[in-house]
């Protein structure tokens, strides 16, 4: 079995990353993890617009998306900033987090007395967290310790044909490692709930298939009415599909062929490994953050129209549809699935993704990374996402 | 020659047109298969790589995505007119 180099954390989980993040529990706090991001360039905050208002499920998606963020391995150590009055309490996340045995601290701004001094004291946690980070190095970790989260957006005709399928030849190679794979977007599985069915380990998960793409597509309708067959349908006809099952194949097929030896809900970590199906929304960046919670360390985007966006503590690499993409999007792209259609086989370019892909793990930088392509984290909402 | 079709599945008994293939023109599969297209067949719409019948599963992904409503042949354009 083939090794990378990671950072090992004590919970035995093993970070590609070693990245020191400032989490806000709340909006409010948004701007306190600002000011210590700018006093200390080298943290990495995680902004949200939530964390207060939340009832039911959004609550519970919420705690969950944040403590699971700062467990993801590639968090060496976690700041929280709370304000104090707020719904999702920052000493909840703090405890959350702690669990995974890594350093975590905690400041209220209302009882730290003010935005300055909350940053202050804030900065000095911060520059002795990245010191400790700094003294850890990596070390030799096998594969079955990494977590592959998969993620399309901006998909076109060829996102099905080029990129998914070599991604799925490269999925099949991670959990043949012993590693994990995360596969979700429950709306793009509409119409192939009887394929996933039958790859599931065992009737329980079969049955847990079933419900989740079966509620996806009763949700879709309830929230779009007529225009639901925006979403559930073959798409533009002229991109050559026949049938929603078609479509849906061309977006799971970047999952790979194994065996479906899990279902979780958005943002939850997996406790078995392999190929994993989670619970979740198609919009690109808060499907992203339930990818990164549930523990993902890197995860691979397939794109057509050319989407940029990365993560703040997660590496992703861009994987483009066509030739003609990848180059006038050169500066975001990290790979040209199209190089099929000049006549590239699945299998070299599904090389190339892996050979990337262990680069990465190593430490070489993605394009969303080197363009901080971080943006805002985006938690799903149980209100109105599909 | 370069391809003009990709078959992403061995199962598969349909291939994907990489670019506008025109009614008569030559279909290319890295397979090295090499046959007629019947129909003019639109960049990224499906065609036959074999003979199929009436009923037929029809194959993409190494998954069925439908059955032939009539029977196609070998090179014809494959879509709703006649995949079921």
């Amino acid at each position: 079995m083939k090794d990378f180099n990671g950072f090992i954390r004590p919970d035995g989980s093993v970070g590609i990353r070693n990245h020191v993040l400032v989490i806000p529990s709340v909006s409010c706090a948004n701007g306190v993890v600002g000011l210590i991001a700018r006093m200390v360039p080298e943290a990495v905050p995680i902004y949200h617009g939530h964390g207060c208002g939340r009832a039911g499920k959004d609550m519970e998606w919420h705690m969950r998306t944040l403590v699971n963020l700062g467990k993801n391995p590639n968090a060496a150590a976690v700041l929280v900033i709370g304000l104090g009055c707020e719904v999702i309490k920052g000493e909840f996340l703090a405890q959350g987090i702690a669990s995974s045995g890594k350093p975590v601290e905690l400041l209220n701004i209302q009882e730290q007395g003010g935005s300055l001094k909350t940053a202050a004291r804030g900065a000095e946690i911060i520059r002795r967290f990245l010191d400790d980070a700094a003294r850890e190095v990596r070390q030799p970790a096998p594969f079955s310790s990494l977590t592959l989260g998969l993620e399309c957006g901006g998909s076109d005709a060829f996102s099905g044909v080029t990129a998914n399928p070599s991604v799925g030849r490269v999925a099949d190679w991670v959990v043949d490692q012993g590693g994990t794979v995360i596969l979700t977007e429950t709306t793009e599985m509409i119409g192939t709930s009887h394929i996933l069915e039958r790859r599931a380990c065992d009737s329980q998960v079969a049955a847990q298939v079933a419900a989740m793409i079966a509620q996806a597509e009763k949700r879709t309708h309830e929230l779009l009415g007529p225009l639901a067959s925006v979403v559930i349908a073959p798409g533009n006809m002229d991109g050559g599909m026949s049938s929603i099952r078609e479509k849906s194949l061309g977006c799971i097929i970047k999952g790979g062929s194994r065996v479906i030896n899990q279902v979780i809900d958005y943002a939850e970590i997996p406790s078995q490994k392999g190929l994993i199906l989670m619970d979740g929304p198609g919009y690109d960046t808060e499907s992203m953050a339930g990818v990164a919670a549930a523990g993902s360390q890197i995860m691979i985007f397939t794109t057509g129209r050319g989407n940029p966006i990365g993560f703040p503590m997660v590496p992703v690499i861009k994987v483009a549809s066509t030739t003609q993409m990848f180059t006038r999007m050169e500066d975001d792209m990290d790979i040209n699935a199209g190089a099929i259609l000049q006549g590239r086989s699945l299998e070299q370019v599904a090389s190339d993704i892996r050979e990337l892909l262990i680069k990465v793990a190593g430490g070489d930088l993605t394009k969303a990374e080197r363009n901080q392509q971080t943006g805002i984290l985006c938690m799903s909402t149980n209100l109105g996402a599909f | 020659m370069k391809i003009n079709v990709i078959v992403i599945n061995e199962m598969d008994n349909v291939g994907i047109a990489l670019e506008d293939i025109k009614r008569g023109g030559e279909v290319r599969t890295a397979e090295g298969t090499c046959f007629t297209a019947l129909d003019e067949v639109p960049f990224s719409h499906k065609v036959a790589l074999v003979q199929l019948a009436k009923g037929d599963e029809v194959f993409k992904y190494g998954e069925v995505i439908g059955r032939c409503s009539r029977d196609i042949s070998r090179g014809e354009w494959v879509h709703t007119h006649n995949l079921e």
